[in-house]
């Protein structure tokens, strides 16, 4: 073995708290290491020149890096000594920075010797390292795209112009998700529905998008390059082909309920099309609703009304299976619901809606026809009161993040509302305005100085009933005055939550989730688009609140990124998978149980039983290894043997000989 | 039902005698065993917010040491005021060992406070019990009487000791409710009333009850029910003080929650 | 006449010691001074009490009426979105003062003479005495 360490300063991230100078010195003299040197930055590219020189001109066999976290830069230095002609599973990193200088950088002394201790277990896994070569599997060039919104439709259509076949799934009866909820859109005041439509139509009928509504997602096996996906077609009880969208079982079904798209404010009946523009214009029956259930037909009233005979009461839900080489996630986002922000009367005050509701009491075909009418009694309201951060930038009742797009809304309701009512008054309650976008900070100016809405700078501790009227009790720190105003309407921005069914979905693609719901991207700032689950891309609001320009901005880069994985020929996967040495497999099934990726089968009769593993499943998780009681299966590159290398050498001065326990072999 | 240890507290047995003697009542008639200390000490009034002022929490351990030596592992109170003060010392204590230690060692007197006590306040209890209990021993229904429950501050703030939601509580409504009264929407019913300003700046508290009881006037109250003797006192006998300052104020009732009880139980 | 930012440490410390909580925390959204009961009588805002203790000028802090009108209803804190208890930066400004002046805010003297619940006026005292 001539193994070669190398010791990055990181800057002062590494050297600020560890003596590295000390650490070659003590590292230069184990037997084995032929070099050890240390460099100022070591992935950069001078940095990267050095340790393939040194590989080239000392023969190295095998590298021990002490830097930064392999999260960060181990496909860096892996590609860099692969351009120098060694494996890159003859390389170790040891993370003397995220586990070591930065966690310990007022102990400088204890830092060093810590540093100098984890590069020993780096070069004692290192002794039995073997070389591997990357797992190639086929790719299927399909891609599952979940959540119709604008965020779905965009990447669908995006993939869809690369020449690649699409799922594109969605939960409700119809394409569009919150935008087609929208009256407007900031800053250019475009009528949502006349900018999403075209695109909605566009993805029900391109040739290359499959579509399917009023479905969810029930079971994703796989990993990336071939997933199999197991899709539930909820029952419409209406069958599609049939169905011409002539409205005739509307006019007769007994049964009037809120219309979830109008955020309740509206009717629907139990034989519905959310709204007008719904694609595909299929009528969907609400069984819960509906006077029938699975067992009783009581009502048959949109049954005999249908000219077609598109009605069928015994539909199933159907279950449909894919595969596809990556799936893109799209849920977007919900509102907080008023029912936890108690201070603003918890939902009980009819007066008192979101901006959600506030879209669809202004949206022309909404349930008021865009005239802004109170919920309580449809008058007209002279006083309009928004209150902004309901529920943001809260950690001790609500959520602690900015949900970025409020601001930006609330004046483009006051702005609205000014229009729709010019003799209104319009009064904004907020603590800070952020108008980052383009042309966004002119537009609140705006509403300001043209519309002349009332900015007041403060939170509203209290709103609550007087007669007719709504009380407001708030301050405007600017001037120093609690301010208390009447109003007839209280419009709140309440925080932007992931939808519930997103957590659940995160569970089924094994893809993290942050402490909020929102799912974990790789890197915030150089790879917002890829979960952690490899194959899996983010887009829109399921990663964090944004706005429209935003979302489309990061569907286009999860397609992009989806289209060059499937350009490739094939799938490269990473070689840390778990092995079985049948040898030693006693065939109890632990780890097949213990599996979370399914990725263990049981081959071979009687005495030679033994335990299977599917390379392309397997995701080198270890837990496996970690139950298997005859140390039979290992995960390449962190096999049992090297791990317990490793444990020795951390702890070499705590061992005594006489505790020495190894199990060999 | 088991024993509960009650703490009357100073006002309790003064100027606020009716509440104890109608609480008393009233747990009776429910068949709760009421069973005042035989010793105890002032809890204090308020909870001290210094951080380095250890002294002033040990009027209110004392009182929680008194109860561990009883043997008993819940203390209830009818106050507020001693409610508020006990919990707030009791989760100090409980979460800073320290403190609990300096405390300890200082009363060297008295056995060590382990911190297992529970401080409950008596509609806590009362809930326990149960509306549809409380139902079935009510003689002289309220029929329909339109009454604000009035909360005040102590015994919803701060979260860690509150018996209710802080924004909208619903407990006294609820017990109104089972003795036939018709609770109304009183949105002032969590407004401080002024607490102690009233022995130095009646004029403050007159100013603030005003709001809050003619508040409680607008919603068609036509009485005011509290627990606490501190708001009783400042929502009834204010309300002179509040004739000169706004000379067409008209009197409003203002009662203990226990009287209310009292009279519904024919107790 | 321009606030020279003075970076009253000492006192600042002392008001954060005795109270336990970090004025910093504080982003002046207000909440506070529009849930305060006593609002209507006092002379600076509660949130601009805050502000002053930020910008270090003890000196108007100190002379304010504000912190004495405090009824300690902890509405305030309640409500805080970042958590900082307002009445107990109260208190602790009252202490500082009473502890250094050595002087009381209120003599028995000064107090109503009615019969009144004890709480009050032991309460009274035991706020606004050294």
């Amino acid at each position: 073995m001539r193994i070669g360490v190398f010791v990055c300063h990181c800057g002062r991230n590494i050297a600020g708290s560890v003596d590295v100078k000390k650490v070659v010195d003590e590292i230069s003299h184990i037997k084995d290491v032929v070099l050890c040197t240390d460099y100022i930055y070591l992935c950069s590219e001078p940095g990267q020149l050095t340790i393939q020189e040194k590989i080239k001109e000392l023969n190295l066999t095998h590298i021990v890096i002490a830097a930064c976290t392999p999260a960060l830069h181990g496909v860096t230095f892996g590609r860099a000594v692969e351009a120098a002609g060694l494996n890159r599973y003859l390389l170790e990193i040891a993370n003397i920075r995220e586990q070591c200088s930065w966690v310990h950088q007022h102990h400088p002394e204890k830092a060093t010797k810590k540093a100098i201790c984890l590069i020993k277990g780096a070069l004692a896994k290192l002794k039995n390292a073997q070389p591997l070569k990357p797992i190639k599997v086929p790719l299927t060039r399909k891609v599952l795209v979940i959540g119709g919104g604008i965020a779905g439709i965009r990447a669908a259509l995006d993939i869809a112009q690369g020449g690649i076949e699409v799922y594109l799934v969605e939960k409700t009866p119809s394409l569009g998700g919150h935008m087609a909820q929208l009256s407007e859109t900031f800053p250019t005041l475009d009528c949502s529905s006349c900018i999403l439509t075209p695109l909605m139509v566009e993805a029900a009928h391109h040739k290359n998008i499959h579509v399917f509504t009023y479905t969810e997602v029930k079971r994703v096996e796989g990993v990336i390059g071939n997933f199999k996906v197991t899709l539930e077609k909820k029952p419409r009880y209406v069958i599609p082909e049939k169905c011409t969208g002539c409205n005739d079982c509307v006019d007769v079904c007994p049964v009037i309920v809120p219309n979830e798209f109008d955020q309740g404010l509206g009717a629907r009946k139990a034989i519905y099309v959310p709204f007008p523009q719904a694609v595909p214009l299929v009528y969907t029956i609400d069984l819960e609703h509906c006077l029938n259930d699975e067992k009783l037909i009581v009502c048959e009233q949109c049954f005999k009304a249908c000219g077609p005979r598109a009605i069928n009461f015994l539909m199933e839900p159907e279950e449909v299976e894919i595969e596809v080489g990556s799936i893109v996630v799209a849920t977007g986002y919900e509102l907080l619901p008023l029912e936890n922000l108690k201070e603003y009367g918890g939902g009980e005050y009819e007066d008192v809606i979101t901006s959600l509701d506030f879209e669809r009491l202004a949206s022309a075909s909404g349930p008021t026809g865009g005239v802004i009418k109170r919920p309580s009694d449809g008058k007209v309201p002279k006083s309009v009161v928004f209150i902004q951060c309901a529920g943001s930038r809260d950690p001790e009742h609500g959520r602690p993040y900015c949900s970025k797009i409020c601001c930006m809304y609330t004046a483009k309701h006051a702005l609205t509302y000014k229009h729709l009512v010019p003799e209104g008054e319009a009064c904004v309650f907020y603590i800070d305005v952020r108008a980052a976008g383009k042309r966004y900070e002119e537009f609140v100016q705006r509403v300001m100085g043209e519309e002349r809405v009332l900015y007041l700078r403060g939170k509203v501790s209290k709103v609550f009933r007087h007669n007719e009227k709504m009380i407001v009790s708030g301050v405007d720190t600017l001037s120093g005055k609690p301010v208390e105003i009447e109003a007839d309407l209280v419009v709140v921005a309440p925080a932007i939550v992931p939808s519930k069914k997103a957590q659940e979905l995160a569970k089924l693609l094994k893809a993290p989730v942050d402490e909020f719901g929102f799912m974990s991207e790789i890197h915030p700032k150089l790879r917002p688009v890829e979960s952690v689950s490899l194959g899996v891309y983010l887009a829109g609001a399921v990663q964090a609140p944004k706005d429209i320009s935003e979302t489309v901005a990061q569907a286009s880069a999860a397609a992009s990124k989806v289209l060059s994985l499937l350009s490739q020929p094939e799938a490269s996967l990473e070689p840390i998978v778990a092995h079985v040495n049948e040898e030693l497999c006693k065939a109890c099934r632990l780890c097949q149980k213990a599996c979370p990726f399914k990725a263990i089968t049981m081959v071979g009769k009687g005495k030679k039983r033994h335990a299977k593993v599917e390379e392309a499943l397997c995701q080198g998780c270890g837990v496996c290894m970690a139950i298997c009681e005859e140390h039979a299966i290992n995960v390449a590159g962190f096999t049992y043997e090297q791990l317990s290398m490793q444990l020795r050498a951390l702890l070499e001065d705590k061992i005594d000989d006489s505790e020495k326990a190894v199990k060999s072999g | 039902m088991k024993k509960m240890i009650y703490f009357p507290g100073c006002t309790l047995k003064t100027t606020a005698k009716p509440l104890e003697d109608s609480a008393l009542k009233v747990a009776e008639a429910l068949g709760m065993e009421i069973k005042e200390m035989p010793q105890w000490y002032c809890c204090g009034t308020v909870y001290s917010l210094a951080q380095d002022d250890l002294i002033k929490q040990l009027a209110s351990i004392r009182n929680l040491i008194l109860v561990q030596t009883l043997g008993h592992n819940e203390i209830m109170t009818l106050c507020s005021m001693c409610y508020n003060t006990l919990a707030q010392s009791n989760v100090l204590v409980r979460k800073d060992e320290k403190k609990l230690e300096k405390i300890n060692q200082f009363i060297s007197e008295q056995p060590d406070y382990k911190g297992e006590i529970e401080v409950k306040h008596f509609l806590t209890l009362l809930k326990k019990v149960g509306n549809e209990k409380i139902k079935e021993v009510v003689k002289n229904g309220l029929s329909g009487l339109r009454i604000a429950c009035y909360y005040g501050c102590l015994l919803l703030r701060p979260k860690e000791v509150g018996i209710d939601n802080y924004e909208q509580p619903t407990i006294l409504e609820e017990l109104m409710e089972a003795l036939g009264a018709k609770p109304v929407y009183f949105p002032y019913k969590t407004e401080c009333c002024g607490s102690y300003h009233t022995a130095i700046k009646p004029e403050i508290v007159a100013r603030r009850v005003y709001h809050i009881l003619e508040n409680a006037r607008e919603n068609r109250a036509e009485l005011v029910v509290t627990s606490c003797p501190l708001c009783y006192f400042n929502l009834k006998d204010r309300q002179k003080n509040i004739k000169k300052i706004y000379p067409d104020f008209k009197k409003i009732p203002v009662r203990y929650f226990t009287e209310i009880m009292s009279q519904a139980l024919g107790v | 006449m321009r606030l020279v930012l003075k970076k009253n440490k000492h006192i600042l410390q002392k008001i954060e010691e005795i109270s336990g909580e970090n004025v910093f925390a504080c982003y002046q959204c207000g909440m506070c001074t529009a849930g305060c009961p006593m609002v209507s009588e006092m002379d600076i805002l509660p949130n601009q009490v805050i502000r002053l203790l930020q910008l270090g000028a003890m000196e108007e802090v100190i002379n304010t009426r504000t912190v004495w009108l405090c009824a300690s209803c902890y509405t305030c804190g309640a409500r805080c979105p970042k958590g900082v208890n307002l009445s107990r930066l109260m208190e602790a400004i009252r202490l500082m003062i009473l502890r250094e002046q050595n002087q009381d805010y209120v003599r028995l003297e000064e107090m109503v003479k009615e019969s009144l619940p004890q709480i009050a006026l032991i309460s009274a005292l035991r706020k606004f005495t050294a």
